[in-house]
């Protein structure tokens, strides 16, 4: 598995939709959420962010998701885009 | 049973999450037209996922990926065959090949998923002059193909004509198809009618469409969903009808007698055949008969 080697993005700011952000970092994981449902479900989604980059196997890297009111299954699709992205796939 | 056939476009999580309830009996997600070259591998991603996560329930998916002439299908099929959409649209079928070239690729996506092959039936898009031309050969190039389906936007570019309500310019390709799909003994779904605000012109065109022997008829607009089902179930004195002529049938038998007659017309095989569909589909759509 190839690590984060450039900043990228996928999704939009529009309803139902996650913008994520992943770009280049030294030392593991930073994962940055501002979501319009933070109180009820900002623990949840940052554990599926979570869940994504390790199994893509992402080590490093800097993410930050900005979350529209995103299903888990939408989440899940634009970390993984990103990710791809951000190796340069 | 397929009536109605939803486009959605595949990069938009607001309409695909939302899209099993809007009454259509069948999704079409679509990598294609629908998503800029920049966001293909992002739609395809996302679709995979609805696929995966969502349920559906009710409603058959198709999923439109990109023509074998560019470089997407195959990353298509990689990731969208193992979730088990009912169908693959495969767009600018041109030829008998074009579908050999899809089936024998979803074979060895299917093989490396341990699926049966053949799960996944392959639905060629024909909106090309030369497609037209070659639609009964398409139709039965190979097992895998379940139904065929008209696109008539860019086939009426192909003609260099203007798309017209009437639909005059595509007449020929309309009646062409349904013979091909019927002689091949598969399905065959009409083109979108394309003025979402028009309540009056869908009816007409839907209506037009079943009349030429179209097993249903696919829309880009939710608005157009409830009409196409209606056109496309039968009515309440079809189904009567239906149930009378099987009752015809059934007092000939007991009462030996070979030739039938019923409202002075005399019932034949093939009128028993369409009396068996009308009561197969309505059953399917749960319409009881007091």
């Amino acid at each position: 598995m190839s690590d984060i080697i450039k900043r990228a993005s996928a999704g939009t700011m529009e309803s139902s939709d996650a913008y994520v952000e992943i770009s280049p970092a030294d030392k593991g994981l930073e994962i940055s959420l501002d979501s319009v449902v933070q109180q009820q479900f900002g623990e949840a989604i940052e554990k599926v962010v979570l869940e994504v980059l390790t199994d893509c196997g992402v080590q490093n890297a800097k993410v930050n998701v900005i979350d529209k009111g995103a299903l888990d299954c939408v989440i899940r699709a634009r970390v993984e885009t990103a990710v791809m992205r951000g190796r340069g796939e | 049973m397929r009536r109605s056939m939803l486009f959605l476009p595949g990069n938009t999580p607001n309409m695909l999450i939302n899209g099993s309830h809007l009454g259509s009996d069948a999704l079409i997600f679509d990598l294609e037209d629908a998503v800029s070259p920049a966001e293909k591998d992002s739609a395809r991603i996302l679709v995979r996922n609805t696929l995966k996560y969502m349920d559906l329930v009710g409603c058959e998916t198709i999923v439109r990926i990109n023509s074998i002439d560019t470089d997407y299908w195959k990353k298509d099929l990689d990731a969208i065959i193992p979730q088990k959409p009912n169908l693959i649209m495969l767009p600018k079928t041109n030829f008998a090949q074009d579908a050999k070239t899809a089936d024998e690729y979803i074979t060895e996506v299917e093989q490396r998923c341990g699926m049966e092959v053949g799960t996944v039936k392959l639905m060629p898009l024909i909106e090309t002059a030369l497609g037209v031309e070659n639609s009964f050969a398409i139709a039965t190039s190979c097992k895998r193909v379940a139904a065929i389906f008209l696109g008539a936007e860019d086939l009426t570019a192909d003609l260099r004509c203007k798309r017209t309500k009437g639909g005059a310019e595509i007449n020929y390709a309309r009646t062409r198809l349904v013979m091909a799909a019927r002689a091949a003994n598969i399905d065959v779904y009409d083109t979108p009618f394309t003025d979402v605000n028009d309540d009056e012109g869908i009816r007409i065109d839907a209506e037009y469409a079943k009349a030429l022997g179209f097993t249903g008829k696919a829309s880009i607009s939710p608005r157009h969903v409830d009409v196409i089902n209606e056109v496309f179930s039968p009515t309440m004195q079809e189904i009567d009808y239906a149930y009378e002529v099987m009752e015809a049938i059934r007092i000939a038998k007991e009462q030996g007698r070979g030739v039938i007659s019923l409202r002075n017309k005399m019932i034949d095989a093939p009128i028993v055949a369409r009396a068996e569909q009308t009561i197969a589909m309505a059953r399917e759509l749960g319409i009881r008969r007091d």
